[in-house]
């Protein structure tokens, strides 16, 4: 009997779960409708076998449980009732079946106007690429993947007008159709917007594809749905789905292939000059000081510093109602007044000497720390050299107490939360990983531990056979 | 049934010896140890399978610990979660079930139930057993290398599986790729054991048709296996080449955190057809044993003859086929070419039609039955319910077009728990209560194992239910965490630690089920030879438990299929296989009274 009502309760409610959950398909945002609508016949056939099996199960419980003074029927075969089940159960199948394959045969067959646009994947960001005024994209492979040419580009005149997104942040024009062409640089990747519906895995190696038309203005979240490693759940972007002449605009600002290669490298001698307003806090040979809460420049890689001069001059760090020193770092940063001036002063400081520094702080544990900084050494190299590829920066010999800070501004929020700041909400994301004050000072003393530059260890050793 | 009484086949009589105390063992290492004795290796088989097997369990509740109270264990950190991710699946699926089912259930009923006096090779099935034990150590080892476990996911996807970026790419993924060697070349051992046993070594009667359905599923389930591990021994020998020798089978060019690789053409999708050609198989490597033993609970314990035997038999056969043509369905949003998708659809929801015929007769066999609710049966019937749940999913995931916005969420998780992990395991436990008196001669606990079945079935239940609809919410899986993912709403938190309290809870309820294991065996009631009066052989032996031989001087001679439950005439209400027609004695009182 307990048997039976457990059976009833748990069908019935499984159904109402349905019907009064607060959990279901996220607001469609995308042609396809059809998809949901699949679904649906599929909740609704599923549903009602669901509820006839059980229910009659529960009634066959109840009703043939063991009487000691009853026998059971035999029964072995009855030919006309199984083939009416197997004849039903086809038909159902068959019914769910076919509308899948229709829509599926819509799903592999992008519209002839659709626009492209490549998706390119890799541990653990996204970028974008468009085809140019020549609607062609230039060939690419990842043979050719360098740092001043992130996205493979073989030498093709094609690809000279493809223009570059490398931030993880897209904008796609309202109703016009899309084919969204996928690579990948490294691993397995999955693009994935929920209100879209459609997705596909991206292979390094080959192309994939799939398409939808967006139909909903808004900004949506873009995931990575295959499992691509450590970071794989901060591996995120944004989507934007604006009016055809917003997107026209947003499209104009982006630089081509030609456009980028074409630019200037920072000038040491403009960068020089800038930095004498640095000095005055950082140090005239970028050492820092922590008297005045500034962090250590010198050994630091110039796209790093680009990036963050950046983000300081835009707003998007140094913002937050909590960051009071990033607020004093941004009106300085203002005063550089344009993307090569930024580059002139980051190539400045990476020449500037590197010196080993004294540990401020003996709180952490450096032996925890190191299974701390495994995740960490994904993006920052083993040695917390920096990876580019990885866009982390260099952690070994920068001062423990500026990375003590830093962890705990991005653990918090304080820090990387700008909607501009991909790699900050991307931080933010694995300072989780520190689960508390005392896992932030172990992984910083740790990181102290790391070897510092090959300079500062041959100083050492002078010293040494001075003494 | 008169009509299978007719084709009583005559057999040579298989290993008769003149003086049984030959092949008898003598010595403690003998009996129990180094053991040829089919009976003792299945036990051998089944204790280390459930060792390793809460090993998995500890390694689930570590990821629920993480996914419901994210942040808050220092222990757990990305790394490590997907070390758990990665040996919780391939553990549950590989070592614990599948050794389960064929290495334990398989080595300790198939010659009881054919009426045999042991497996065909006893020397080979007993390699086969440490071959396993080996394959289990070398996975376990992988938890103390440098680097610890692979973390690749149990399917090992190339590039991941061996580049950086991925937990355990140095020690761990190569024991891992160690210990399934040796694992399917022990289960080859054991496997063709199993087909050679149930081909040739049937006692006289026992013909095909009137084999017990438990044998039915654990002999096509090995027959599959037999087809399937070959397939992921060399996909997962390519990639180790790949790794070691520098080859690219499966990697192509490509970039190692920033640095290039060597690879160069390599197909990672290859890896994926031959890894699913496996892995679908595998489904029904593990569900197949668990439909055979379910039919027969189900028929004993409703004192009732299977409905549609032939058509059970059958469905079997066509499931183990069309299950070699379905593997592309874990792919359909892989990046393959996507017209694959309109056949592998189609293949994939033709094969709901005899999963459906086979819960239907499930149904009918408790219909017009005399149901004892018995601790078995409560667990059968756990199984239909969590069985039509998990087979309903399907029809979305198999359905190309429905699967598009759930491949990869929480939805494929509570899937494939409901079909192949809750529903095979709550056989599982139906199994161990049913054949327990047997193997040990005294009952388990009424009441420890209503409590345990209780728990385990709605606790899972509570678990994997929820998981659909935060896979229809777009949740992805394989997740560390999920910090401020904007479309997932605030509340999924709290479902996320609600699921994972209720998976403590039943983790810690089999707790009562190994009490009652241990108690029982010293304190139990004794059963008696058929405490459940069943009709299959196992339950007619001379001992209780059987002896080495397993049947006393004469092997049985089969007359009548296993399902005579409530014969019209008879006496009662059971005939055993091996009663011949004469002995059957006749119903002496007033007839027609059954409803």
């Amino acid at each position: 009997m307990a048997m039976a009502i457990a059976v009833i309760v748990l069908a019935v409610g499984s159904v109402l779960f349905f019907f009064f959950s607060p959990w279901y398909l996220t607001p469609l945002a995308s042609n396809w409708g059809a998809i949901d609508d699949t679904i649906q016949i599929t909740l609704w056939v599923t549903g009602a076998v669901f509820l006839a099996v059980n229910l009659f199960l529960a009634y066959v419980i109840v009703r043939y449980r063991y009487n000691q003074r009853r026998r059971s029927q035999y029964d072995p075969e009855n030919k006309s009732l199984e083939l009416w089940l197997t004849g039903l159960t086809t038909l159902g199948i068959a019914g769910l079946l076919a509308p899948g394959l229709v829509v599926w045969a819509a799903f592999v067959s992008p519209p002839e106007d659709a626009h492209e646009v490549e998706v390119v994947g890799q541990q653990w960001h996204w970028s974008f690429r468009f085809p140019g005024e020549d609607g062609r994209f230039g060939s690419a492979h990842n043979r050719f993947i360098d740092e001043h040419n992130p996205f493979g580009l073989i030498d093709d005149p094609a690809g000279q007008d493809d223009i570059l997104i490398t931030a993880p942040h897209l904008l796609l024009p309202v109703d016009r159709p899309v084919k969204m062409v996928l690579r990948s640089k490294d691993v397995l990747h999955n693009v994935k917007v929920a209100n879209f519906r459609a997705k596909m895995d991206m292979v390094p190696g080959q192309t994939s594809y799939f398409w939808f038309t967006p139909t909903e203005l808004g900004e949506y979240e873009i995931v990575c749905a295959q499992l691509c490693g450590i970071a794989h759940f901060a591996m995120r972007g944004r989507v934007e789905v604006v009016e055809q002449a917003t997107f026209d605009a947003w499209l104009d600002d982006q630089l081509t292939y030609a456009e980028i290669a074409a630019r200037d490298p920072g000038n040491l001698e403009a960068g020089e000059s800038r930095y004498t307003s640095c000095a005055a806090c950082h140090g005239a040979e970028g050492q820092g000081n922590q008297a005045l809460n500034a962090p250590k420049l010198a050994g630091l890689d110039a796209w790093y510093l680009e990036r963050q001069l950046e983000l300081f001059r835009s707003g998007a760090r140094g913002t937050h109602e909590d960051d009071v020193l990033g607020q004093q770092m941004r009106p300085f940063a203002s005063m550089l007044p344009d993307r090569q001036a930024i580059a002139d002063v980051a190539a400045y400081i990476e020449t500037l000497p590197e010196r080993p520094l004294q540990a401020t702080l003996d709180a952490g544990d450096p032996e925890r720390g190191a299974r701390r900084y495994r995740t960490c050494a994904n993006c920052h190299g083993q040695q917390g050299q920096g990876i580019r590829a990885t866009n982390g920066p260099r952690l070994a010999g920068m001062p423990d107490w500026y990375l003590e800070r830093q962890l705990q501004n991005f653990r918090q929020g304080i820090r990387g939360r700008h909607r501009e700041d991909p790699y900050g909400n991307q931080m933010i994301e694995m300072a989780q990983v520190l689960v508390d004050d005392r896992a932030v000072s172990d992984v910083v003393a740790y990181i102290a531990t790391l070897p510092q530059p090959a300079m500062a260890v041959a100083a050492a050793n002078a010293r040494d056979g001075e003494e | 049934m008169a009509e299978h009484g007719q084709h009583s086949v005559q057999h040579a009589a298989a290993g008769e010896f003149d003086n049984m105390e030959l092949v008898h063992p003598k010595t403690f290492l003998g009996k129990y140890v180094w053991s040829q004795d089919a009976k003792v290796i299945a036990i051998q088989y089944g204790v280390t399978a459930i060792a390793i097997g809460l090993v998995a369990l500890v390694l689930s509740i570590l990821m629920r610990l993480q996914l419901g109270f994210p942040n808050t264990f220092s222990l757990i950190d990305p790394a490590s979660y997907l070390q758990y991710v990665t040996m919780h699946g391939m553990i549950m699926v590989v070592y614990l079930l599948t050794a389960l089912f064929l290495g334990a259930f398989g080595n300790y009923l198939i010659p009881l139930m054919c009426g045999a006096r042991d497996m065909a090779f006893p020397y080979l099935n007993m390699l086969s057993y440490w071959f396993y034990l080996a394959a289990v150590l070398i996975l376990m080892a992988s938890f103390f290398v440098p680097g610890g476990a692979t973390g690749a996911g149990w399917t090992l996807y190339p590039p991941q599986a061996i580049s950086p970026g991925t937990p355990g790419i140095d020690g761990g993924i190569l024991l891992m790729f160690a210990s399934l060697s040796v694992f399917i070349a022990g289960f080859t051992m054991g496997g063709l054991n199993y087909v050679v046993t149930v081909l040739q070594a049937r006692t006289r009667g026992m013909t095909l048709m009137r084999l017990p359905l438990t044998i039915w599923g654990i002999f096509m389930a090995t027959v599959m296996a037999l087809l399937a591990f070959p397939a992921l021994l060399v996909a997962i020998l390519m990639m180790l080449c790949d790794m070691l020798l520098g080859t690219s089978f499966f990697m192509p060019e490509m970039l190692n955190l920033g640095e290039p690789s060597a690879h160069e053409g390599g197909s990672p999708l290859l890896y994926q057809h031959l890894f699913w050609f496996f892995g679908h198989p595998e489904v029904y490597i593990v569900a197949l044993p668990a439909f055979g033993i379910v039919s027969d609970i189900l028929a004993t314990h409703a004192r009732k003859n299977i409905f549609g035997y032939r058509m059970m038999v059958w469905a079997i056969i066509i499931i183990a086929v069309l299950s070699f043509v379905v593997w592309a369905h874990h792919m359909f949003i892989s990046g393959m070419n996507p017209y694959f998708g309109f056949l592998f659809a189609t293949t994939t929801l033709i094969i709901a039609v005899p999963t459906a015929i086979k819960v239907y007769n499930w149904v009918l066999t408790l219909w017009r039955g005399n149901i004892r609710m018995t601790v078995p049966m409560l667990f059968a019937i756990g199984f239909i319910f969590t069985f039509v749940n998990g087979g309903l999913s399907g029809l979305f995931l198999g359905n190309v077009t429905v699967d598009v916005p759930l491949a990869d969420t929480y939805f494929v998780v509570g899937h494939f728990h409901m079909v192949m992990a809750v529903a095979p395991v709550l056989v599982v436990f139906g199994a161990i209560y049913h054949w327990y008196p047997k193997i040990t001669g005294r009952m388990l606990d009424d009441t420890l194992g209503k409590i345990h079945f209780w728990v385990t079935f709605l606790g899972t239940y509570a678990i994997f239910y929820p998981m659909h609809f935060m896979g229809f919410a777009g949740v992805p899986r394989r997740y560390y965490g999920y910090g401020e993912t904007s479309y997932i709403p605030d509340s999924m938190q709290a479902l996320n630690a609600f699921m994972s309290v209720a998976a403590i809870i039943v983790a810690l309820v089999q707790l009562v089920f190994f009490y009652n294991l241990v108690r029982s065996y010293f304190h139990g009631r004794e059963a008696g030879p058929n405490p459940w009066q069943a009709t299959t052989l196992e339950w007619q032996t001379e001992h209780t438990p059987p002896r080495h031989g397993n049947f006393g001087a004469e092997l049985p001679v089969v007359y009548r299929w296993a399902y005579d439950y409530g014969v019209p005439g008879a006496k009662h209400d059971f005939l055993p296989q091996n009663m011949p027609p004469e002995a059957v004695e006749a119903d002496d009182t007033v007839p027609g009274r059954r409803s």
